[in-house]
């Protein structure tokens, strides 16, 4: 087992999505915390099919993805934001219509330029391959500008989340720091994507945090113990695929369905 | 001193113009309680004092106090119920308005917040989590967070409305103290005219289309108490 481990950190491209999956998991499990308090897991959730259907565009027009799909899905952020703040629409179904209709845009246009091929299932489930040296240091270096961004604005952030009207009325720029939050999250989700697919990157910022909330009661403890879920359910992920040769953002969502099932297990406990 | 000074303001809600030509001024150390029925405009007169709706016409303006330097506790409360976030942590975010760049919390905040806690009582419960506090303590957290937000004035909206009478008497108790010995100036919006009555300096009374401003002797001696 132990040589099997030592075997699998040889190969760079496991290097390289174990670099880039840990800074995300970072930023995932962080920006987590006010998302799933604020209400706001769906956006992450449209935010990754819009990321998919921007993916497929770059992808037709042969440019480096990251480039394209970061300044779209964070034009996206800001108008699912506006729709689910604004209550005289239905936030939830119109952020299903975005999502959706920017999955299906994604899947046609990939279908006429390249032909049905492994890419969508790639884009879709997500590919550990998929990510070059220039990838790696683009991502590496967002993700520090996130996690930077975070940090600064955490109380700030914290005081937004737990209570709008107070945190407006004592001069805090409310929207100003509901629109980090989204860009944030947006960048994030891209990042994330290609190796978590369209349909399981959600799940990076949601089961960190709703597993820690189980366990702790604090902002910080949430806050820390979603770290900790979120860096070892990835690295053991990465493991267990390569063990069984099974996919990787399945295997590392599946990981953090158990951490999600014990964690509720010791809430009812006590 | 006149800290606040609203002239003339027209308020509206869905629209609708519910306050309308309202002046008054706001003292220094004053106590002041703001009645009326239901509908009758006096959270939308709170938010207009906060600067969070914008009077129709009308201005209010502040003196030896800014804006964002005015302390607030909402009508329900607005954390939501399984919020993870301790005493210590929500006391603390009080202090936030008055840093402008600074990102994290000083030495002097910290030491401002655990003076209301200490100051409030909260010292027992400073580490746990704010959702499994009973309604009086959550309401004294949120008054010690309001006091880390301000040096002067304070603004209620119905802070009592989901407090048991042995709770409610203990609050307006300690405002009262807030007011008296720590000179902090209590706006308060209030269905609960006994307490008003006894503490306030001022009432003023907003019905439909119109108000009335006065003191509670004038109102106890004419003996109309029950007609307000």
């Amino acid at each position: 087992m132990f040589d099997l481990i030592l075997e699998m950190f040889s190969y760079s491209f496991i290097i390289r999505a174990v670099i880039v999956g840990i800074m995300v998991s970072l930023c995932s499990a962080l920006l987590g915390v006010p998302l799933v308090l604020k209400r706001y897991s769906m956006i992450g959730d449209g935010l990754s099919h819009v990321g998919f259907g921007a993916l497929a565009v770059a992808s037709a027009m042969n440019t480096a993805p990251l480039k394209i799909a970061i300044p779209i899905v964070v034009l996206a952020a800001f108008l699912l934001l506006r729709i689910s703040n604004n209550s005289k629409i239905k936030g939830d179904s119109a952020i299903a219509v975005i999502s959706t209709g920017s999955l299906a845009i994604g899947v046609i246009i990939l279908s006429v330029s390249k032909g049905m091929n492994t890419d969508i299932y790639n884009y879709l489930f997500g590919s550990i391959l998929a990510m070059s040296t220039e990838d790696v240091l683009l991502s590496v270096i967002l993700s520090l500008v996130v996690l930077l961004i975070f940090i600064l604005f955490y109380h700030r952030i914290f005081s937004v989340t737990l209570d709008e009207t107070f945190a407006k009325a004592t001069g805090i720029k409310v929207n100003v720091y509901n629109m980090i939050l989204a860009a944030l999250t947006a960048v994030t989700v891209v990042l994330g994507m290609r190796m978590m697919g369209a349909m399981l990157i959600s799940a990076l910022i949601i089961f960190p945090d709703v597993s820690s909330m189980n366990i702790s009661y604090t902002y910080k403890g949430v806050t820390f113990f979603a770290i900790i879920i979120s860096i070892f359910s990835l690295i053991s992920g990465i493991c267990v695929s390569y063990i069984f040769s099974l996919p990787t953002g399945a295997s590392i969502v599946t990981i953090n369905l158990l951490i999600y099932i014990v964690c509720s297990m010791i809430k009812r406990r006590n | 001193m006149q800290i606040i000074k609203c002239e003339n303001i027209t308020l509206s809600y869905n629209k609708e113009k519910i306050v309308k030509d309202l002046s008054f001024d706001v003292i220094d150390g004053e106590y002041i309680c703001i009645i009326g029925e239901n509908g009758t405009g006096k959270s939308t007169l709170v938010k207009a004092i906060l600067g969070l709706v914008n009077p129709e016409s009308g201005k209010i303006k502040y003196s030896g106090v800014k804006q964002n330097e005015i302390g607030y506790i909402s009508q329900t409360s607005a954390i939501a119920d399984n919020f993870p976030a301790s005493v210590y942590e929500i006391v603390l975010s009080g202090c936030l308005n008055r840093k402008v760049f600074m990102p994290f919390y000083s030495k002097k905040d910290k030491e401002k917040a655990d003076y209301y806690i200490n100051h409030l009582e909260l010292d027992e419960i400073k580490k746990k989590t704010f959702s499994s506090l009973s309604g009086g303590q959550k309401q004294r957290v949120l008054l010690a967070r309001a006091l880390c937000a301000t040096k002067k004035v304070l603004l209620l909206d119905e802070p009592t409305a989901s407090l048991d009478p042995v709770a409610t008497k203990e609050f307006y108790e300690i405002i009262y103290d807030l007011n008296r010995q720590h000179n902090i100036t209590i706006i308060t919006v209030s269905h609960d005219i006994d307490n008003s009555l006894k503490y306030a300096d001022r009432i003023i009374n907003l019905s439909k289309d119109s108000f009335k401003i006065y003191r509670p002797d004038e109102l106890i001696t004419k003996g109309d108490k029950n007609n307000v």
